[in-house]
């Protein structure tokens, strides 16, 4: 899977830090924790900058072509900061079949920014992302943890213009 | 003791449908009204209507209220609850019959269910241990171990018949006995819940609606094996199942069902849970555990088996989510009675998630051996819109499709696999005329593309040339050698794979070109998409009748292929039409654009 990796400067804080160096301190005697250790670091800074991987290599006593390696490895972790709204449109089966593609066509067509990318003001990310297990009111699109269900692509602009002010 | 109990389900289809605001709103009036101490609310897992969501149903009545918002809260409080009248107007369709209410198990959705690994999911509070315990929670495993030797164990789930359910069939006990004849100071037992078959939700659900029957039945395993730890693998995405699991664990721990000395027999046994992080290839065993190691999940190659050398270089049984669900019941009602349900060979019941074209969307528990057309017709309620059956996918990426002619399939393990199919992990999306096949089948092959993880060179290079030929063809430059191609490319990655991922990633074309090949003939010698869904195979044109000439068409269309006199007919030139779609949106109201 290719991964967008970001090109803006990392503003990470020295609060943020604190906070990844106690989970490494907690997780660094178990080198099969590095999934945990990088998904707790996303949550605090919401995506992996290659600082971070840094931090999390030396914390952990690990190469850090090995974490640079699991971080490209995996769709969860995020080279790309995320939006202030991030919106998934499942492209599942199910959805799928019932127009998903129209749906994620629609978003991006409105926000004029691709699937795995985030509009220039940083205010939406788009990404098309797998099945999310509510098959029942396919096709489905999350906007952080608001679901909206049985979209019609007509729906769309509509929902955004909410998020636009 | 409560008068009344109101289910509100919980699942994942439910709360995105805003279950959990009714929860509250169900609460806060109940305690409005002074009858806290006689209504319990109770937040339960997925009932498996998931179209009709959310889903609250009424005890005693078994009133089975369908589609219920925040708004109709008061009005259930108010009319039910206070005064003992039900809600007509919510109530299912299907359970109301000459203004009878009749019990939700006697409709077409249910009535040919067979609730096994399902059957906490809706009834019990996954969140309360002793719910799980009441309804005979945890009595597999003091059975087990206080009355079974780890051999008799594995005899009752080998005569049981059970085979694995997330895909491969393979036999459980089978599975068992060998991790338990492999010597070790240490072995694993593994669940596999990194459900990534896109469309199928079933271990969610159990996960969501009975996560303590996962923990009984790894336990069990543990016991059978001779495995003091195990591990559970479950999707990041899954974070209520996440939630429910660590609460389960917790309270398992609490009440020394896990932990040291369990029932006194002097077996020791603990879970842990990692998460997965979005890759579709964990949920092939070997390729799972490098994860649970915390490396970049690449399968590795068998043999060694995983019963030999699996997690951590020990012996390791792993089974999925919906294989461990059927376990304590196996223990509890005998092998015997398990081996009653079901075909020759696959034995049981097994649990679909039915979504696509049909009316009742949802989670289906059947036994083997149901036609796809009771399936389609009878419990999932027909296609909407009137229109026709095409074809059912089965499998996900990894399976194939039963078209209409083949409806009358006895689905099971091995029927799928004679009619190039797969049972998989059991989604079943059905499609109708609007699909196109040869779109589908290059939508699984994007997914898998996407998913390779690149290890070996046949599932890495040789899924992208089939995807490159696909792409040829669906924007209308493929030839008929392209066909021919795909098929042999196909077969060359079937046998040349490293894992499952790639053995089993053509199969969506194979199935597709065997019973569609009409289809593919259609886009490479007529150019033409017969479903319609293929664009750059699409020409628009305006229907002479419907059009009134209003102009709107010409004025939004981008390049000026629209032409024609104001009030009378316009027409669309081909040879400059770009196909955007931005005619056939202004004409919502005539519906004069169209495309074929």
């Amino acid at each position: 899977m290719l991964k967008k990796v970001s090109t803006i400067p990392f503003r990470g804080t020295a609060e943020q830090e604190a906070q990844l160096k106690a989970v490494i301190e907690e997780n660094r005697h178990d080198k099969s924790m590095l999934m945990h250790v990088m998904q707790q670091a996303q949550q605090i800074y919401g995506y992996l900058p290659f600082e971070v991987q840094v931090m999390i290599a030396d914390g952990m006593g690990l190469p850090l072509e090995k974490v640079y390696g699991v971080s490209t490895f995996y769709a969860q972790f995020a080279l790309s900061p995320k939006g202030t709204y991030h919106i998934s449109v499942c492209l599942g089966t199910a959805c799928y079949v019932k127009g998903a593609q129209e749906v994620l066509d629609k978003v991006c067509e409105t926000l004029h920014c691709g699937p795995e990318e985030c509009t220039e003001d940083g205010r939406f990310s788009v990404t098309a992302c797998r099945c999310i297990g509510a098959c029942g009111l396919a096709p489905v699109m999350m906007i952080n943890d608001d679901v909206y269900g049985k979209l019609t692509a007509d729906e769309i602009p509509g929902i955004l213009q909410k998020y636009m002010d | 003791m409560y008068r009344s109990h109101v289910l509100v389900c919980g699942g994942t289809g439910c709360t995105s449908a805003n279950s959990p605001a009714i929860i509250q709103a169900l609460e806060e009036q109940i305690a409005e009204k002074g009858l806290s101490d006689e209504i319990k609310v109770v937040q339960t897992g997925c009932h498996g209507l998931c179209a009709l969501g959310p889903i609250m149903i009424v005890y005693p009545e078994g009133c089975f209220y369908s589609e219920v918002k925040v708004e109709d809260v008061p009005e259930i409080v108010e009319e039910h609850l206070l005064k003992g009248r039900i809600v007509k107007r919510l109530l299912y369709d299907d359970t109301v019959h000459h203004d009878i209410v009749k019990s939700i198990e006697s409709t077409d959705f249910y009535k040919k269910q067979k609730r096994v690994a399902l059957r906490n999911c809706g009834v019990i509070d996954p969140e309360n241990i002793d719910e799980y315990i009441a309804y005979d929670g945890y009595q597999a495993l003091a059975k087990c171990l206080t009355e079974y030797t780890p051999e008799q164990v594995i005899q009752i789930i080998k005569d049981s018949g059970l085979r694995g359910r997330g895909g491969g069939g393979f036999p459980t006990g089978r599975k068992w006995e060998l991790a338990a004849m492999n010597k070790a100071d240490q072995k694993y037992v593994v669940c596999n819940a990194d459900e990534g078959d896109p469309g199928a939700f079933m271990d969610r659900s159990v996960l969501e609606g009975d996560p303590h029957c996962i923990v009984e039945a790894m336990a069990i395993c543990g016991y059978a094996v001779g495995a003091t730890e195990g591990y559970i693998y479950v999707r990041a995405e899954y974070p209520i199942a996440v939630n429910r699991l660590e609460i389960a664990i917790r309270q398992a721990r609490e009440y020394g069902l896990l932990g040291k000395n369990i029932f006194d027999s002097g077996f020791d046994f603990d879970l842990h849970i990692r998460l997965g992080a979005g890759a579709f290839v964990c949920g092939e065993e070997t390729a799972l555990m490098t994860s649970i190691e915390g490396n970049r999940g690449e399968p590795r190659p068998r043999p060694p088996y995983p019963a030999v050398k699996g997690l951590f270089g020990k012996p390791t049984t792993e089974n999925n989510v919906e294989t461990f669900a059927n376990v304590p019941q196996i223990i509890l009602k005998g092998a015997e009675w398990f081996a009653s349900m079901g075909t020759e060979r696959s034995k049981g019941t097994k649990v679909f998630a039915l979504g696509g074209k049909i009316k009742n969307t949802g989670l289906v528990e059947i036994p083997m051996g149901t036609t796809l057309r009771e399936i389609v017709e009878e419990i999932g309620g027909g296609i909407p819109g009137g229109k026709k059956f095409k074809a059912a996918q089965t499998g996900g990426p990894s399976g194939g499709c039963i078209p209409a002619s083949l409806m009358d399939t006895e689905i099971d393990y091995d029927n799928l696999t004679a009619i190039g199919c797969m049972m998989g992990s059991g989604g079943l999306i059905v499609m109708d005329e609007d699909n196109c096949m040869v779109d589908i089948a290059k939508f699984f092959l994007e997914f898998t593309v996407d998913e390779s993880c690149g290890k070996c060179s046949p599932c890495r290079i040789g899924t992208k040339r089939m995807m490159e030929i696909l792409e040829k063809i669906t924007s209308g430059k493929g030839t008929l050698e392209d066909i021919d191609k795909l098929e042999e490319l196909a077969y060359y990655i079937k046998q040349n794979s490293l894992c499952g991922l790639g053995q089993t990633a053509p199969n969506p074309v194979l199935a597709t070109l065997k019973f569609f090949r009409d289809e593919y003939i259609a886009h490479v010698v007529d150019k033409k998409c017969p479903a319609g869904v293929c664009k750059a195979l699409l020409n628009y044109y305006i229907d002479a009748e419907k059009c009134i000439g209003c102009g709107l068409c010409a004025r939004a269309c981008p390049v000026g292929a629209i032409s024609g006199e104001i009030r009378k007919p316009h027409t669309i030139d081909t040879s400059k039409c770009i196909k955007c779609g931005a005619c056939v949106e202004k004409c919502k109201k005539m519906q004069a654009i169209k495309k074929k």
